[in-house]
């Protein structure tokens, strides 16, 4: 089942969008295999007859009314921001020069 | 003066406030003063809210001279763990990432505490969004346990566990997800509850796990944990996962605490192999005082336990690396900009590498690949089944007894660096607290007593069917007063002169 490679780990950071030096997708490598590899005791157990639990209580949908609640204003929205201006968030360039 | 201000429980300084023989800023400015002399050794805080606590508490005195009635905590002093959002006052959750953001709003529970007059000293220390089990794990350092100040205060809560058996604060906020109030609790010789999943808000916690994440009360009485239980467990249509029963008082459950008849379920997967035999030793002594005043201890089986903790780190990582993708330097907390620029996903990936630490990293890695294609039945399926499983041990357990007891952990508060380097190591930590999160049933720690071996503090653990809190506060009420007997005292009356340990510290640098 195991057997995590450094390229998979890669990857899944990008997917995570966390930005991993080589060290660090080394160390993850070895400690992910191990984790992965006792955790894998699950598969034991969880034969196919046991329905999974999502939620430790069952619960129905929860409804409120279509009006307008307490909201933040965009002073205080904005006030934790890196970067805005003063209505909007504002980041750098959602698409690269290839893209 | 101050000294025994301090000592004083959350009850009996609410009866004292009450009787206007002590003000609320004599017992602020007390917990104050202690924590600018032990903190430094302690590590229990990562903010300080002093001249707001002194002004929170002189409009509390101002409200009771003017004869308004307040309730039983009101100008208690409280400590909040850093991963409530806190209005006016910086929230971390131990990370980097999240470093000096003030919220522009409370949690829930903050607003609820708030609102019973209690006062908020500051925010408590905790490993980074509350993944860990010794604080070793904060971006801002670990927290150092009381008891033994090159020991662990236990985790994700350390800080807040700290604060109160530190004498810093009478009681905390905490947040438990797979034993954080209760493990901490057990390291230090305090109180934690984990109540009923939905039975407190989690509006306002910065979430780790959905699922499994509650907050709950931490603090040196079983009758203090009620009183703070009484006031947050209530509906909040902010959570749609609150529940919307109507609780009976937890504090009248300690005052009328009687265990005659109670049947008490040893778990035998959670008795024995694995676990420090002066924890072992200390549990059983309790158990026998139980046995003592009339409670029926019985073995009790609960086959899939063994399996709890490997699906607890496939659905917690899971939900964690979706929680956590809200920190993604658009909205709050840091922002890194990779050398030369780049789009808003360089920026993003550059942020969450420099703002994570290596714990939440490893779980956001890990949550990643269980819930990926081709490996998604395997691990995330697997696991969802799992929590069936053990959600069944629980149902034919309490089918039998009306509460489950075992060790809260497995070993007395370890040396901090001892298991940093191995997670797997760590994470068995959380062994015997890991059940009750998976079911959502309810939990306490309570102090048993000290092991032999090591003299340090050893936790007991009960846990009740969902949304029979109250139960806990029965037979913890029960013990604790059976134990209380027998030292002449708290536990924490055994504890070692924390001004002396400090010095000594100190000394020895």
């Amino acid at each position: 089942m195991s057997g995590i490679s450094a390229e998979q780990v890669a990857h899944l950071a990008s997917l995570a969008r966390i930005d991993l030096t080589d060290d660090e997708i080394a160390s993850l490598t070895t400690e992910l295999d191990q984790i992965v590899a006792s955790v894998a005791k699950v598969t034991e157990v969880a034969t196919p007859e046991v329905p999974a639990t999502s939620h430790p209580i069952p619960l129905e949908n929860v409804f409120r009314d279509d009006v307008v609640g307490e909201t933040l204003t965009v002073e205080q929205a904005l006030a934790g921001a890196p970067d805005h201006d003063g209505s909007r968030f504002r980041v750098s360039a959602i698409l690269g020069e290839e893209q | 003066m101050s000294d025994d201000i301090l000592r004083l429980s959350a009850a009996e300084l609410g009866e004292r406030l009450a009787a206007h023989e002590i003000s609320s800023v004599e017992a602020t400015q007390a917990s104050l003063d202690r924590i600018a002399a032990v903190d430094g050794g302690v590590h229990a805080f990562l903010h300080v809210a002093a001249d707001d606590a002194i002004a929170a508490a002189a409009d509390v005195d101002s409200r009771r001279a003017s004869g308004e009635k307040l309730g039983p905590l009101a100008g208690v002093p409280i400590a909040i763990k850093d991963v409530l959002v806190t209005e006016g006052m910086p929230t971390t959750a131990g990370s980097r990432i999240l470093e000096g953001w003030i919220p522009p709003y409370d949690a829930t529970t903050v607003r609820l505490v708030r609102e019973a007059g209690m006062v908020p000293l500051g925010k408590t220390n905790m490993d980074e969004f509350a993944m860990g089990s010794s604080t070793e794990h904060s971006a801002f350092g670990a927290t150092h346990n009381p008891w033994a100040l090159d020991r662990i205060p236990g985790g994700s809560g350390g800080g807040s566990a700290a604060a109160v058996a530190a004498f810093e604060a009478p009681i905390a906020l905490g947040s438990d997800t797979g034993g954080s109030i209760r493990q901490p609790a057990h390291v230090t010789g305090t109180v934690g509850v984990k109540p009923t999943y939905g039975a407190v808000s989690r509006y306002g916690a910065i979430a780790m796990a959905s699922s499994l994440d509650q907050i709950g009360p931490v603090s040196r009485t079983v009758l203090d944990a009620a009183l703070l239980h009484d006031i947050i467990g209530k509906h909040d249509h902010h959570d749609s996962t609150s529940l919307r029963d109507r609780w009976p008082s937890m504090a009248e459950a300690v005052r009328t605490a009687d265990v005659d008849g109670l049947r008490i379920g040893v778990i035998r997967q959670l008795d024995g192999e694995g676990f420090q035999q002066g924890v072992l030793d200390s549990f059983h002594a309790a158990l026998d005082l139980l046995e003592g005043a009339g409670a029926h201890i019985v073995e009790v089986n609960t086959p899939n336990f063994e399996y709890a903790i490997s699906a607890y780190y496939l659905i917690m990582p899971a939900e964690a690396s979706s929680n956590l993708a809200k920190f993604d330097s658009v909205r709050f907390g840091l922002r890194v900009t990779p050398e030369g620029g780049g789009t808003v996903e360089d920026v993003m990936s550059a942020t969450r590498d420099a703002g994570f630490g290596s714990e939440v990293k490893r779980r956001i890695i890990l949550g990643t690949y269980a819930l990926s294609a081709g490996y998604y039945d395997a691990y995330y399926g697997s696991a969802q089944k799992v929590r069936t499983l053990v959600q069944r041990d629980f149902d034919a357990a309490f089918a039998h007894v009306d509460v489950l007891a075992s060790p809260t952990a497995p070993t007395t508060a370890f040396k901090l660096g001892e298991k940093l380097s191995d997670p797997m190591a760590m994470y068995l930590n959380d062994i015997a607290t890991i059940p009750a999160n998976l079911a959502g049933v309810p939990g306490i720690s309570l102090p048993a007593g000290l092991a032999a071996e090591d003299g340090l503090p050893v936790g007991i653990q009960f846990l009740a069917p969902a949304r029979a809190d109250a139960r806990l506060y029965t037979v913890g009420a029960a013990l604790e007063k059976l134990l209380e007997e027998q030292w002449g005292g708290r536990l924490l009356d055994q504890a070692p002169d924390l001004t002396q340990l400090i010095a000594a510290q100190e000394g020895a640098r």
